[in-house]
């Protein structure tokens, strides 16, 4: 047992064309919808006026979009540290860059094949300059990341985690970001997080 | 927060199969950097640190059949037995693995005679824990290019919470066209041998690499050893491609690094920077540097010695700070010509011996993100 008793703040979920702010269903669009107007309906949907958006990636654009869902109730500290893991890596825009060397490479694409740059996007639209790590699991993996922030918030590394899981793969995506601090209702646990991120699927 | 210690350790690189060849050779001031010719590069050819694929597969052979494993597993299997076989008692059911690397077996993604699924990053981890059998969840770490020195500290946070009491660490990446073209394509690259902090820098060299160390929450029952004190990462929020111009992550990040190991930068003896050679980062860490008042102290990059490992880079770095430590000498930043920075920097000129009893070690990368990491050198009464 710790001596700290952390909470699952806030939470998010993107998945299926459609983008739940905890259990509340704000933004849907057609099942047939591919990413990239998905993407762009859901920036228009959320009022969100960021140009430099356009410019990135599948990953980064889900996790701007997740982000900007998870913080629009909280006051966020610049000390908020970032821990996300995914499967696919940057799989899908390290395809398009080893298309692109076959003809003309360009560096606005090869920036993006790092999984963490998705970290890197987040902390320069909410100007968080704190802890960040990126982990690969074949799957969601609650106790990693359960583990991960408990240690952060311990150790006072950090006042408050958003942790979880943002996976694109063949334009299939799926992302659950969660928001750990002192405040909420949801005690923090392996079994809550697992629930949480199943939730969208029931 | 609980300290870790450094205990058996192995690299993997164009500089030899072991670390005491390495060592031998950053003693020696040898480079691993050799001139590749290639006609997709403007200068018809670029530098960079390779493994040449013979020896490797000669080494491999001792402990695998190298048809099986991709190169990149090659040499990060070979850094881990080494590790091993100096640990035989080592429970295997009890140790951690814990995995850097920035592309893993990117090269895959064209020239493949393995399943496709062996480009996934977690696929690169199974690899590694069935070969040997370890028996815990292996943790894989992407983080660009802070990713080796992240891992440890990764690994320490686990430890200090008693997740596991003993972890081993590897980090490995390739020169690979991927990555090569990428780099090329930011104009980037040097054509020369790169010459970090200099005056006539021009970029950087890729290298590849794994490296290997145990590390253990229990002090090793040896006269001298070496313990991570503190460790910090931190953010830039700056830009994805370039460092901050005031160096603020990594700024940040040795502060708290040094905040947590409980000294102040005035204890530093030496500093193991980054160094890449690109005109901004060595402008950046100079400026952070600075700022926390380390002007003075020594300080060298090991990437004219290596080139760039990305995901290898600061746990290679890392282990080869420990030996400096423990041999207190300073090794030569390589190819370094004259400052060409805007701030002091006290660069190592030559070998030397020194007393050394604190170091710090940082890194920068791609996505903005910083990472400090400072050692002790502890000595038995």
């Amino acid at each position: 047992m710790t001596e700290f008793s952390f909470k699952i703040t806030d939470f998010v979920r993107i998945k299926n064309q459609r983008i739940f702010h905890r259990k509340d269903l704000i933004f849907k669009t057609e099942k047939s919808l591919g990413l990239d107007q998905f993407l762009k309906e859901a920036y228009q949907n959320l009022k969100i006026t960021y140009p430099k958006f356009h410019k990135m990636d599948g990953l980064c654009k889900l996790g701007i979009l997740a982000s900007e869902v998870l913080f629009k109730d909280h006051f966020i500290s610049p000390d908020t540290a970032l821990v996300l893991s995914n499967s696919a890596s940057s799989l899908e825009t390290d395809k398009k860059h080893q298309l692109a060397m076959s003809e003309m490479v360009s560096p606005a694409i090869f920036v993006y094949t790092l999984p963490n740059i998705v970290l890197g996007e987040i902390s320069i639209k909410h100007k968080l300059q704190s802890e960040n790590v990126f982990f690969i699991e074949n799957r969601f993996n609650p106790e990693l990341l359960m583990d991960y922030a408990e240690v952060l918030l311990e150790t006072k590394k950090a006042p408050a985690v958003v942790c979880g899981w943002i996976d694109l793969k063949n334009a299939e995506y799926d992302v659950f970001l969660c928001l750990i601090s002192k405040e909420g209702e949801i005690p923090l646990s392996k079994e809550n997080l697992k629930q949480l991120y199943l939730f969208e699927n029931e | 927060m609980k300290k870790i210690y450094l205990l058996d350790d192995a690299i993997i690189s164009p500089q030899g199969f072991s670390t005491e060849e390495n060592l031998i050779a950053v003693k020696n001031e040898k480079s691993g950097l050799k001139f590749h010719k290639n006609n997709k590069f403007p200068s018809e050819g670029f530098y960079a640190g390779i493994i040449e694929n013979e020896l490797l597969t000669e080494a491999f052979s001792k402990i695998g059949n190298p048809k099986k494993f991709t190169k990149l597993e090659q040499m990060m299997l070979l850094a881990v037995s080494s590790v091993l076989k100096n640990n035989p008692n080592l429970n295997l059911s009890e140790t951690a693995l814990i995995i850097s690397t920035t592309k893993g077996n990117i090269d895959l993604l064209t020239n493949s005679s393995f399943p496709e699924n062996r480009v996934y990053l977690s696929e690169l981890g199974d690899v590694i824990k069935n070969f040997f059998g370890f028996q815990l969840q292996t943790i894989v770490i992407s983080n660009a290019c802070i990713s080796g020195g992240l891992a440890l500290a990764v690994a320490k946070r686990f430890i200090a919470a008693e997740k596991f009491d003993q972890a081993i660490v590897v980090g490995g990446d390739l020169v690979s066209e991927f990555v090569l073209s990428g780099f090329n394509s930011f104009q980037a690259m040097s054509a020369e041998a790169c010459r970090p902090f200099s005056k006539n820098r021009t970029g950087i060299n890729l290298g590849e690499a794994a490296a290997a160390v145990l590390v253990s929450s229990k002090k090793p029952k040896k006269s001298i050893n070496i313990s991570l004190i503190g460790e910090a990462s931190a953010n830039d929020a700056n830009h994805i491609s370039g460092p901050s111009r005031t160096g603020e992550g990594l700024y940040k990040s040795i502060k708290n690094a040094l905040k947590e190991a409980q000294i102040s930068a005035k204890n530093i003896d030496y500093v193991s920077a980054h160094g890449t050679a690109t005109a901004y980062n060595d402008e950046m860490e100079a400026v952070a540097f600075n700022r926390l008042g380390l002007s003075e102290v020594p300080v060298n990059s090991f990437k004219g010695a290596y080139g760039h490992t990305l995901g290898a880079s600061a746990l290679l770095e890392s282990i080869l700070t420990k030996h400096s430590l423990l041999n207190n000498e300073l090794y030569t930043s390589l190819n370094f010509d004259e400052i060409g920075v805007s701030k002091p920097l006290n660069v190592i000129r030559g070998f030397e011996k020194k007393e050394l009893n604190f170091a710090l070690k940082t890194a920068s990368g791609f996505g903005g993100c910083n990472l400090a990491l400072v050692f002790k050198k502890e000595l038995d009464d």
